[in-house]
């Protein structure tokens, strides 16, 4: 009881946490396929929808201010309306990496060449699927799924390591494939950077559960 | 950090009704604490046990102490004293029927000051403690009930503060003011917490978490959370005290 505006506020606010959270998973997935499968239309569709992510990271943020703004909230309702500006920092910029991963694959499909290391669509995978299990963590306040969550990035990096060492060979056997492996590079690259985002949203689910984040108590 | 009034074991009663049950406080000298809590849980009972203002209620009575400086206000000190030491100020402002001058006067002429001249400089400074001295000096033989609200509640504060308290003792001291009186009379207890030690009853949560040091939440005569503010308003131990800070009770 008490408080309906602002607990439906906070419904439309996870509402649209998720709904960021799709688009976002789905320019991962995407561009993967798009970089396996030679589409270039794909890859563009991937490239042009990043703004709708940067359009709805605004609108969360705006309705994040009002909430701050209108309701004072305190104690766990402030951990949440926080933990959620920060989180869509995050997960904007997880749509950047789609997006950069869909221009490079762009290249790969106009030079008719193939990414060095067959390890990238597995790591993306599993990246995605972080993405998805650490915005669930908040929007069920699922603190042990955030701490499970964080744990697989370790798997992620395991892969970017075997993804840098195929690379590493073939510069040193196929000179002539320098730029393909460099633009993989950039690839896992972008795609173990997806992992630490994942990581740094559940980082922040502990902080709303518990007030404390990375270790320190920041309020 | 000097403890300047402790409750040990507190039950308070009207009659036989407990209208507290078994409080243990310490109020650190110099801080502002502030209690919260829904209409009928106590708050103001303790706020008035901590000068005897209930004695004034027949069938009131206590068991348990309250320690002012270690010494137990409900034993062997003189009332007349003990209101001295710990001021109040009430929600409504109630200044006297009299000049602004001869309102702040009031209690130390009470207490045997004649003086003109010490009289002079004890409403001088009573004034600018209660941050009114530039707002009164020139009308200090008018009417105190010629001023506005909020104007009146600093001329009660600075009623208080002519005696020289220790501790001042508020009841929602701003909840019958405009929001610009309220905003002066909390800077005013930012400042008076330099001298003082300040113990506020409000209903403003927000006011708490602006100015307090220390909160305790009260729910049905009993203190469910006494913490650090900061603490209270952004990770209360107690689930009661998030949901009635959180507006989903209360």
């Amino acid at each position: 009881m008490g408080r309906t505006y602002f607990d439906k506020e906070l419904e439309t606010l996870h509402t649209d946490l998720i709904k960021m959270g799709g688009m976002i998973e789905e320019a991962i997935e995407k561009s993967i396929t798009a970089l396996q499968n030679g589409d270039t239309n794909l890859a563009q569709e991937v490239i042009e929808n990043d703004k709708h992510v940067d359009d709805i990271e605004k609108v969360i943020e705006s309705r994040c201010l009002h909430l701050l703004l209108r309701q004072q909230p305190v104690a766990k309702d402030l951990r949440a309306i926080s933990t959620a500006i920060k989180m869509i920092t995050d997960m904007e910029r997880i749509g950047d990496q789609a997006a950069d991963i869909a221009d490079i694959s762009k290249r790969f499909i106009a030079s008719n060449s193939m990414t060095v290391s067959n390890h990238i669509p597995k790591m993306a995978e599993k990246a995605s699927l972080m993405v998805s299990e650490s915005i669930n963590a908040f929007i069920n306040s699922d603190l042990e799924l955030a701490r499970k969550t964080m744990q697989k990035d370790d798997e992620v990096d395991d892969l970017f390591d075997i993804v840098k060492k195929d690379i590493i060979d073939i510069l040193k056997t196929e000179c002539g494939r320098a730029d393909e492996a460099i633009d993989t590079m950039m690839i896992a690259k972008y795609i173990e950077r997806i992992g630490d985002h994942a990581v740094n949203i559940c980082e922040w689910v502990e902080f709303y559960e518990t007030g404390v984040h990375k270790s320190t108590q920041i309020i | 950090m000097n403890e300047k009034i402790e409750i040990n074991n507190l039950n308070a009663f009207y009659g036989d009704f407990q209208a507290l049950k078994n409080i243990n406080m310490s109020i650190i000298e110099n801080e502002i604490t502030a209690y919260i809590g829904p209409s009928g849980c106590g708050k103001s009972t303790l706020l008035k046990t901590l000068n005897r203002m209930n004695d004034l209620i027949e069938g009131f009575c206590i068991e348990g102490e309250v320690l002012l400086d270690n010494e137990n206000i409900y034993k062997n000190m003189d009332i007349s004293m003990l209101r001295k030491k710990v001021g109040m100020v009430f929600q409504k402002p109630n200044p006297f029927p009299m000049s602004i001058y001869d309102n702040i006067a009031f209690g130390p002429r009470t207490h045997g000051i004649k003086n003109r001249s010490e009289l002079n400089d004890i409403v001088e400074r009573s004034l600018r403690d209660a941050a009114i001295w530039e707002e009164a000096k020139d009308r200090l033989r008018k009417s105190a009930l010629g001023l506005s609200g909020g104007q009146q509640q600093r001329i009660c504060i600075a009623r208080a503060l002519a005696v020289e308290p220790e501790v001042l003792l508020m009841d929602e001291p701003t909840s019958a003011l405009d929001p610009i009186s309220t905003m002066k009379i909390e800077d005013l207890m930012s400042q008076l917490k330099e001298k003082y030690t300040v113990v506020i009853v409000t209903h403003n949560m927000q006011q708490a978490a602006r100015i307090s040091d220390k909160t305790g939440f009260f729910l049905m005569g009993e203190l469910l959370e006494f913490d650090i503010t900061d603490k209270i308003f952004s990770n209360p131990t107690n689930k009661k005290t998030e949901d009635y800070i959180t507006g989903r009770f209360g």
